[in-house]
């Protein structure tokens, strides 16, 4: 049997606000599949359903925006998703290194879900981190910044307990340092 | 002059604690210029344009284009909705300097947005944001809060007749949103394909009505230059690219990061000085100027060469984001080359035959290549497909595709050389 989803209260008031904002409707898709990506977990064909029916537009025109872009989860996938970014600065700075670590750690090759659940990972274009390269991204939230080994097994350890690292802030560098060095 | 800028004190990003909060943005002077320009007798519509205009700030979003001068192209306003919509989509590999705005002052940004809306006439302003910058995201729709709550977007602003909305729109993952008219279709919720132009967005932007687009960091220039003057602005840095800079800088060099500098600085002392030279002690053996586009430049291009727009298309590249990535003596440019091309492949939207083949084969080929099974013909073949990509298309996704194939190959060629086999096909 399909599973049946359905929008909270909250999340309708949410949705009627992002509707205040614009307009017309259209608009509002890319924001509420991020609501109900948020509440589902993912925008498989029935959340896309829900989506269209919510907003009253075509369901093909939903499904179209969902497959166009790389964040919305077209399937299911783990509790936690490692987006490990490969792209040059993180190519030159031990992107791949970090992302076959986790690939080994944790027996499952990019794309791919444990089978507890728990994790995916993704290798993924330039999450505009470059500078604190390696770098990762869980489940469209947090960033890690300077990855090592060393951090990751920390990072996994605290997912594993259910606690999201927090957001790191990387300062601007002063220049009176640099003129001081 | 350049070189000052051991003495620069940062315009955009000064070292205020807590500059994100809107009362201390306001007790350093914040939101001053926007009131003189809204409530004062001195300032009309026009005039702000004239004096952005002539400040020649060019777009720190990737083209370089005067902001100013974009500023004038919008139509005369006829009573319906006029749009400003500003890209923080911010996707350019190397690139990573709005979300500092975002971050340490994004009153600055926002001031200097109502600041342009005011002067073309913007009915409502939106702030399109990656939908990866999450966090930043949450940030910047807390500072807009509250600059509502000041009373600085809404009704009747300083008790004037206008009034302004703005509002933060997130996108899901696409490069190509960073595209200003692909950026258009996203915010108006659709897939990210950019439009043909003509029309240009001043006269058809979103949903037909014009609308102008500016990259965050352009946008925050612009207080400064209300509350300073065009001569002030035009004496930072570079005489033809003025202004400060936030550049970027990652790769293989002992401190990377965002620093805000003036425009022009010399991309050695950039590398040595201010990034603190190669880790390890390693020698340099490229750079990639301004975001993976721009057309990469060996050590031995770089002597000489400043970070402005002139100087570096004299050296054979350009300024682009100010995204730049260093890279040291070991670096494999094959593999290099073969991830930027595969970051493009990845994102083209597939809309133009040249462009989506195009980036399809070059991956392959530099896959081929980089796996030891490529033919030195292989190379020419790539060189002829980067000129049937050029110039042919609906956006410059394509030209930034072909950009860093045609230039890296030229420019280490031995490298790729070293790297095919030797031919097994007879010459005839
Ligand atoms: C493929 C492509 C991607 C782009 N990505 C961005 C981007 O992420 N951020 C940005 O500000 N401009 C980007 N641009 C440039 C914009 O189209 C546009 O020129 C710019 O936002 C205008 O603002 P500015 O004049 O203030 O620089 C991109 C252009 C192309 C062709
Ligand atoms: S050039 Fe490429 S990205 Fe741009 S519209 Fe054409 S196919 Fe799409
Ligand atoms: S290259 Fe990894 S964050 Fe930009």
């Amino acid at each position: 049997m399909e599973e049946t989803y359905e929008f909270t209260k909250e999340d309708l008031k949410e949705i009627e606000a992002i509707k205040a904002k614009f307009p017309e409707v259209m608009p509002a898709t890319l924001p509420t599949l991020w609501v109900a990506q948020r509440r589902f977990g993912h925008v498989e064909p029935p959340v896309q359903r829900l989506v269209a029916e919510t907003l009253d537009l075509p369901e093909s025109h939903v499904h179209g925006v969902a497959t166009f872009y790389t964040q919305y989860y077209k399937e299911q996938k783990g509790k936690y998703v490692l987006d490990v970014c490969t792209t040059t600065s993180c190519q030159l700075c031990g992107g791949y290194k970090m992302l076959h670590y986790l690939e080994d750690k944790l027996g499952i090759k990019a794309g791919e879900t444990t089978e507890d659940g728990m994790f995916s990972i993704q290798s993924v274009e330039c999450l505009g981190a470059c500078g604190y390269a390696p770098m990762m991204q869980i489940t469209n939230d947090v960033y890690v910044n300077n990855l090592t080994e060393e951090k990751l097994d920390e990072v996994i350890d605290s997912l594993k307990e259910g606690k999201m690292p927090e957001f790191e802030s990387v300062g601007m560098p002063l220049l009176e340092n640099i003129n001081n060095k | 002059m350049a070189s000052d800028w051991k003495s620069f004190e940062p315009i955009l990003i000064p070292d205020i604690p807590n500059l994100d909060k809107i009362d201390v943005y306001i007790k350093n002077g914040g939101y001053k210029a926007l009131e003189n320009v809204v409530k004062g007798d001195e300032w009309t519509p026009e005039s702000v344009v004239d004096e952005v205009k002539e400040a020649n700030i060019r777009g720190r979003g990737g083209a370089g284009f005067n902001a100013g001068l974009k500023w004038s192209f919008m139509p005369p306003a006829d009573g319906g909705p006029r749009y400003l919509a500003c890209n923080g989509d911010e996707s350019e590999p190397g690139t990573f300097k709005d979300r500092k705005i975002f971050e340490y002052n994004p009153h600055i940004f926002i001031e200097g947005a109502l600041i342009a809306a005011y002067a073309m006439k913007v009915t409502t302003i939106f702030v399109y944001i990656r939908g990866e910058y999450y966090s930043w995201i949450k940030m910047m729709e807390k500072a807009l809060q509250d600059a509502r709550d000041k009373g600085f977007i809404g009704k009747n602003l300083f008790g004037t007749d206008y009034s302004v909305e703005f509002e933060v729109t997130e996108g899901a993952g696409a490069y190509i949103c960073g595209e200003e008219t692909a950026m258009l279709e996203s915010l108006e919720g659709k897939r990210g394909y950019p439009r043909v132009k003509p029309p240009f967005p001043a006269q058809k932007g979103l949903w037909g009505r014009p609308t102008t687009i500016n990259n965050i960091e352009t946008l925050a220039n612009v207080p400064g230059v209300i509350n300073n003057g065009t001569a002030w602005f035009k004496n930072i840095g570079a005489e033809t690219h003025p202004g400060p800079v936030l550049y970027g800088i990652s790769g293989h060099v002992n401190r990377p990061g965002v620093y805000e500098l003036p425009s022009g600085v010399p991309v050695m002392e950039l590398i040595n000085d201010i990034a603190q030279g190669i880790r390890g002690g390693k020698k340099l053996k490229g750079l990639i100027p301004g975001g993976s586009s721009t057309p990469i430049l060996r050590a031995d291009q770089l002597e000489g060469v400043s970070m402005d727009a002139d100087s570096l298309r004299e050296a054979g590249s350009m300024m682009g984001t100010a995204g730049m990535i260093v890279m040291d003596e070991d670096t494999d440019m094959v593999d290099a080359l073969w991830r930027i091309s595969h970051f493009y492949k990845h994102e083209s939207c597939g809309q133009c035959t040249p462009c989506r083949d195009g980036t399809g084969w070059l991956e392959k080929i530099l896959l081929k290549i980089k796996n030891g099974e490529g033919e030195i013909r292989d190379l020419d073949l790539l060189l002829d497909v980067t000129t049937q990509m050029e110039g042919r298309t609906i956006c410059a996704l394509a030209d930034a595709a072909a950009w860093p194939v045609r230039h890296t190959i030229n420019r280490f060629r031995d490298e790729f050389e070293a790297r095919c086999k030797k031919s097994v096909h007879a010459v005839a």
